[in-house]
């Protein structure tokens, strides 16, 4: 049932792809850089409600501009099938004797793969405005959580683009779906800081689990605690990876 | 055995219909013809056989697999050349290539082999390594078709094979498609709305307008169905002798004049020509000039639809455009 040629041969194009349009990465580390640099270094002076324990701002914002790479390029990963299918490729794709899981499990590994290593070129980033790593074995902790949040935004793009059918579509989901799920998680600031019903609605967002954890791994501060995070991630990531799958398949590609 | 069979095969687009109960097989190693103008239902036809369309209702099997229930099995057993470009202009023509060949599980040395020689087929060898956003439309095209051919399928779709190419490459194409189906046995199924392509190429032509096959049989007979060629014999003087001569003449469908003129319909007029001259010569009638003219599958279409294929696209044009305002949203683009 999977094909792993396919796979292989799917992922292989992303990678030529994504290391091709070099202009393309330079201009996505631009957003993250800006973010740190300003937001961490104009607020660098300001306590902030809820961050407790001596972690200044800068350190407290890296791992949710993290997050935010994260979720820009594994959505956007997703949402490639529409791409694909704008410009006919798509047709290519679905026409070869191969199982439509395989095309499936080949887009993840292509997305998850170019939105680790835009995690990590944010992470090496953070360096230059003083952010700092512990050591190996949080860095370990902090890539498995890179993987659990990739993979879920990959499988909701995957879901979008098989529901939705042409470009117009692409912006809606990147003003009303995107960004709330980034504003809602918890990447700039406490979420206690919320009113309690927009607090609420945090809880549906899967990134919100996902920042807690990189912040739990990387500076120590979390609300749960890096087990409940990665529990929680871990469970969204098979149910988003099932649910894309599933509407992928269910979908059309004329 | 037959590699095509179609029910009464029905796609709907809400509540048009593009392609409508249509029936039709096709054994293996056959040439068949899709000739219609655009819109008439052809692409949806092909994508609906090569499982990217689920059909409406009806039944379709390719290579004996059903197109629902067996999409892997057809899959494996067909190519396929789009109408409309499917290629990844990110990558160079040879890395579209390659991708193709790996995703059909060829292996290394087989997809270097094959590769090098679609590409020498369609001349873009020297274009190999360059991006596809590079090329020109005629050698996306190329690209395409070699694409298509790499895998050896058992069935090969050609959705509008030569469309947008130049006189000479046509050619070049129109060979190997011929070539490909008598020595290789591949069974092809193409669409076009080029007469003379169907003509060249087919087997048996299907005529398809608004999602239905007017009529489907062989070039040569469809042709002749309209009642044959005509001849036309320009006499000096009259030639009203000859006029009785001809009456007698049972192979004779229609006989016209028209001053010095005759124009006689019949079938295979090429093998009556000395006849007829004969006839002439015996009747003591000098004949200026002889004219055969073989009906063309213009004429075929023009007879089972009522209008010229150019016409149909027109009207089919504005057809398309309505439905396509009224399904439109509120507000427009």
């Amino acid at each position: 049932m999977i094909d792993l040629t396919a796979v292989y041969v799917l992922w292989l194009r992303e990678m030529k792809r994504y290391f091709r349009a070099k202009s393309r990465i330079l201009g996505s580390l631009a957003i993250p850089f800006f973010f740190m640099a300003f937001l961490g270094l104009g607020f660098s002076r300001m306590a902030v409600p809820g961050v407790t324990g001596g972690v200044n701002y800068i350190r407290y914002l890296v791992p949710g501009i993290i997050g935010m790479s994260l979720l820009f390029q594994s959505i956007f990963a997703g949402l490639s099938v529409l791409w694909d299918r704008e410009f006919g490729f798509l047709k290519e794709i679905m026409v070869a004797p191969v199982s439509r899981v395989s095309i499936v499990l080949g887009r993840i590994a292509g997305g998850m793969t170019t939105a680790l290593v835009q995690g990590l070129l944010v992470m090496a980033v953070s360096l230059l405005v003083g952010f700092r790593i512990k050591g190996v074995p949080e860095l370990l902790i902090a890539l498995l959580f890179m993987i659990l949040i990739s993979t879920s935004f990959i499988g909701l793009g995957l879901v979008f683009a098989s529901k939705i059918k042409d470009m117009q579509g692409y912006s809606v989901i990147m003003n009303f779906v995107v960004f709330p799920l980034f504003f809602l998680s918890g990447a700039l600031y406490p979420l206690d800081n919320l009113p309690a019903w927009l607090r609420a609605l945090s809880y549906f967002d899967p990134l919100t689990y996902g920042v807690d954890g990189l912040r739990g791994a990387l500076i120590g501060v979390s609300v749960r605690g890096v087990a409940i995070d990665l529990l929680i991630m871990g469970a969204i990531s098979v149910l988003m990876v099932f649910l894309g799958a599933w509407t992928f398949e269910q979908s059309e590609s004329a | 055995m037959d590699d095509i069979r179609v029910e009464q095969l029905t796609r709907k687009f809400d509540d048009f219909t593009a392609v409508d109960r249509i029936s039709f097989a096709v054994p293996a190693g056959e040439l068949f013809g899709l000739l219609g103008p655009n819109g008439a239902g052809k692409t949806t036809t092909i994508n609906m056989l090569s499982t990217l369309l689920r059909p409406t209702s009806g039944l379709a099997e390719v290579a004996g697999f059903d197109v629902i229930r067996n999409r892997d099995q057809v899959r494996r057993n067909i190519g396929i050349v789009f109408q409309e470009p499917a290629l990844d202009s990110q990558l160079t023509g040879r890395e579209n290539l390659d991708f193709h060949a790996m995703m059909y599980g060829m292996g290394r040395e087989e997809r270097r082999r094959k590769i090098d020689e679609v590409l020498d087929l369609v001349e873009l060898t020297e274009k190999a390594r360059v991006q596809v956003r590079n090329y020109s439309g005629g050698m996306k095209r190329r690209l395409e078709i070699a694409r298509g051919l790499i895998h050896h399928p058992r069935i090969l779709f050609l959705d509008e094979p030569t469309l947008g190419l130049d006189t000479q490459t046509r050619r070049h194409i129109w060979d190997y498609i011929k070539k490909l189906n008598r020595e290789r046995g591949v069974t092809i199924i193409l669409t076009t709305h080029y007469m003379e392509e169907a003509d060249f190429l087919c087997g048996r032509v299907a005529i398809m307008d608004h999602g239905t096959f007017a009529a489907l049989d062989v070039p040569e007979k469809l042709k002749d169905g309209l009642g044959g060629d005509v001849i036309s014999l320009e006499l000096e003087g009259n030639g009203e002798a000859l006029e009785t001569e001809f009456l007698a003449l049972d192979w004779i469908r229609k006989i016209k004049v028209h001053d010095n003129v005759f124009s006689l319909t019949m079938e295979k007029g090429e093998r009556r020509i000395p006849e007829l001259i004969g006839l002439a010569q015996k009747a003591g009638v000098a004949v200026n000039c002889v004219e055969l003219r073989k009906p063309s599958l213009e004429d075929v279409f023009l007879y089972f639809t009522g209008k010229t294929i150019r016409e149909a696209e027109a009207s089919q044009a504005d057809r398309n455009r309505a439905v396509m305002m009224a399904h439109r949203p509120r507000g427009g683009r």
